[in-house]
């Protein structure tokens, strides 16, 4: 549809020539599972994102690095609902999607794992997993009394974590503030990967946690990959990116300085992009 | 809890198992139960009051406290709604005592039918109710300042509308009196009052642990924020909450009738105070999300227990309630030990 104006957005004041990858070509909406156009958002007179534009394609791990206020926290959430762009377009499945709120995203099949993880501490692992969605048992005992049904719930609870490999946590009557911090991100990550029908996203998974419980994640996001599901990946954890991911998306002051992937450029490279000591260039 | 059964523990699980010393084991146990403790506290202080003065054990002492018991005991349902959301009610009294008078008056001096006027009553209630919730979700006021509010309103209503007076066990209808009724069983003597408040207890315990419902009290109160982005529609929930705590206020002027006999507008005066002090002591965290309605009727039994019991020592009236201090603040104590518990 539109792709000369997205041309000018990439190049950078400097006017330097543009290396390999760059600028990106937009995919038609209909190849991919998701497709922004010219988001804009502003909140008074600070510009958070500035006519982005992005693809994921089915099965990928898309990154999204940038600096802080870069407008990637901006970006998800007006891709998850969570913001309302001022103006733009998101194409999930090729279909254009006007998300009102959470929820809408969340019924469409995307589903976010937020930095705060939306856990509640004291419930236990099944209740969280399907916090919001719980399941009634059959029969007058659901319809009726409206019981839930805390067996299925929690075998389902313990399948899903096992599908994803997670066997560190196993009695999923355990309370949530009894977990590490990696099982904990594992809960919600799960959760994530079990109810997801489109795609996952991941707001910093690995931020608060140490060496061995993110390697523990960066393994968790190639499963929901195997899975088939595509996943977006937000972080500022360079070597964690460059494993994982397939292409990278730089946002840059609201808008976006382009799209790499661990092949074509180095972290040292997309670094200096994203801190804006080089445009695009050939790695 | 750490002892599974089903699956064989892996080694780290072994090993974390093992380094548990006994007090890390029993601040586990009551972190999975928290009724446990005060259930501790009943038995421990039956047993100390009944070595002290026999009498307390005689089913007659035993079924004054479950008769003194009660109301407070209903009343605590409602509040311990509210504070698994983390909030608080400070109205619970006078809602109650306003329920009582508009059932009691319309009955009586506006010549309304017992069981029309008894759902009016209860309706009244359930409203005042619904007014707390939509402060707190709509206004967005703290529950402490909404309930501290309507508690002075619902009060000068009632005083006003009652013009003050009372209304007598003679010219109360049958059906008003209804829950004073005694039952006996076997030795001891309860009231219909009683098994109403044990069934009232029964279904919201029901409710809380089995529904999507109680989930949903129970996560709000945890992490509004948590719960919100799982897409629980919070305000809704807190409506709700405040909404049924009023129908439970509404429900126990009933039986606040059957315990006394009559409609007196300076009844229960201390409500608001004993059905905190009651929840607090069930094990129910201020801070919500933790709790629940056995231990909070373990608590208001623990109550009255010391009330009776302390008195059957001898033992004066204010190291009495210097107890009830005490007991406060240990449990709140233990509450905050429990809230740090670690894998």
């Amino acid at each position: 549809m539109t792709t000369t104006p997205q041309v000018s957005d990439f190049s950078e004041p400097e006017g330097r020539t543009l290396g390999l990858g760059s600028p990106p070509i937009l995919a038609e909406p209909s190849q991919t599972i998701l497709s922004a156009r010219r988001l804009i958002k502003t909140f008074g007179k600070v510009v958070g994102l500035d006519g982005v534009d992005l693809d994921l394609f089915p099965g990928e791990v898309l990154a999204i690095i940038g600096d802080n206020g870069a407008g990637k926290s901006t970006l998800i959430k007006a891709l998850t609902g969570a913001l309302i762009p001022d103006s733009g377009q998101v194409f999930l499945d090729g279909n254009q999607v006007n998300f009102r709120s959470p929820q809408d995203a969340r019924q469409a099949g995307i589903e976010t794992v937020y930095q705060t993880l939306a856990v509640a501490p004291a419930l236990d692992i099944s209740a969280n997993m399907f916090l919001g969605r719980e399941r009634r048992r059959p029969g007058p005992l659901g319809s009726v009394l409206r019981m839930m049904d805390k067996k299925g719930m929690k075998e389902d609870a313990g399948k899903s974590m096992a599908n994803l490999g997670i066997a560190t946590v196993q009695n999923m009557s355990q309370a949530v503030e009894t977990l590490s911090g990696g099982q904990r991100q594992a809960v919600a990550v799960a959760r994530a990967a079990t109810f997801a029908t489109k795609f996952v996203v991941l707001d910093e998974p690995t931020a608060a946690l140490g060496v061995k419980e993110t390697g523990q994640v960066l393994n968790l996001i190639q499963q929901i990959k195997a899975k088939g599901l595509p996943v977006i990946l937000i972080s500022h954890n360079m070597p964690n990116v460059f494993e994982v991911a397939d292409r990278i998306h730089i946002a840059r002051l609201g808008g976006s300085a382009g799209v790499i992937t661990p092949q074509s450029h180095t972290p040292t490279e997309a670094v200096a992009i994203m801190t804006g000591a080089t445009t695009l260039a050939k790695g | 809890m750490s002892v599974d059964t089903h699956a064989p523990a892996t080694a780290a699980e072994q090993f974390a198992m093992r380094r548990q010393s006994p007090v890390q084991r029993i601040q586990h146990l009551l972190h999975s139960h928290p009724a446990l403790s005060p259930l501790l506290v009943l038995v421990i202080s039956m047993i100390v009051f009944t070595i002290i003065n026999p009498r307390f054990a005689q089913p007659a002492t035993l079924s004054i406290i479950i008769q003194q018991t009660a109301i407070i005991a209903a009343l605590a349902i409602g509040q311990t709604l509210i504070v698994l959301t983390a909030g608080i009610d400070l109205s619970v009294g006078a809602i109650s005592i306003l329920s009582m008078l508009v059932m009691s008056n319309l009955a009586v001096n506006n010549g309304v039918p017992a069981l029309l006027a008894l759902l009016l009553g209860v309706a009244f209630g359930t409203l005042c109710g619904l007014l707390n919730g939509l402060l707190v979700t709509r206004i967005g006021l703290p529950p402490f300042i909404a309930t501290l509010g309507t508690l002075s309103i619902f009060t000068a209503i009632g005083l006003l509308y009652s013009g003050g007076a009372s209304i007598g066990r003679r010219q109360m209808p049958p059906l008003l009196n209804l829950m004073g009724t005694p039952i006996p069983i076997g030795p001891f003597r309860l009231t219909v009052g009683v098994l109403f408040v044990v069934l009232l207890a029964a279904v919201v315990a029901f409710a809380l642990s089995q529904t999507s419902w109680g989930r949903h009290v129970y996560a709000v109160g945890d992490d509004i924020e948590a719960a919100r982005l799982v897409g629980i529609r919070v305000d809704r929930v807190l409506l709700s909450v405040y909404t049924v705590a009023g129908l439970i206020y509404g429900l126990t002027a009933w039986a606040l009738i059957g315990r006394a006999g009559t409609a007196s507008p300076n009844a229960i005066v201390n409500a608001n105070l004993e059905t905190i002090t009651a929840v607090v002591i069930g094990g129910t965290s201020l801070f919500g999300g933790r709790g629940g309605i056995i231990g909070t009727m373990l608590g208001a039994l623990i109550v009255y227990s010391f009330n009776i019991g302390l008195s059957l020592a001898g033992v004066d009236d204010q190291l009495r309630v210097l107890a009830i201090g005490v007991l406060i603040i240990v449990a709140v104590s233990i509450d905050q030990w429990i809230r740090k518990v670690k894998a």
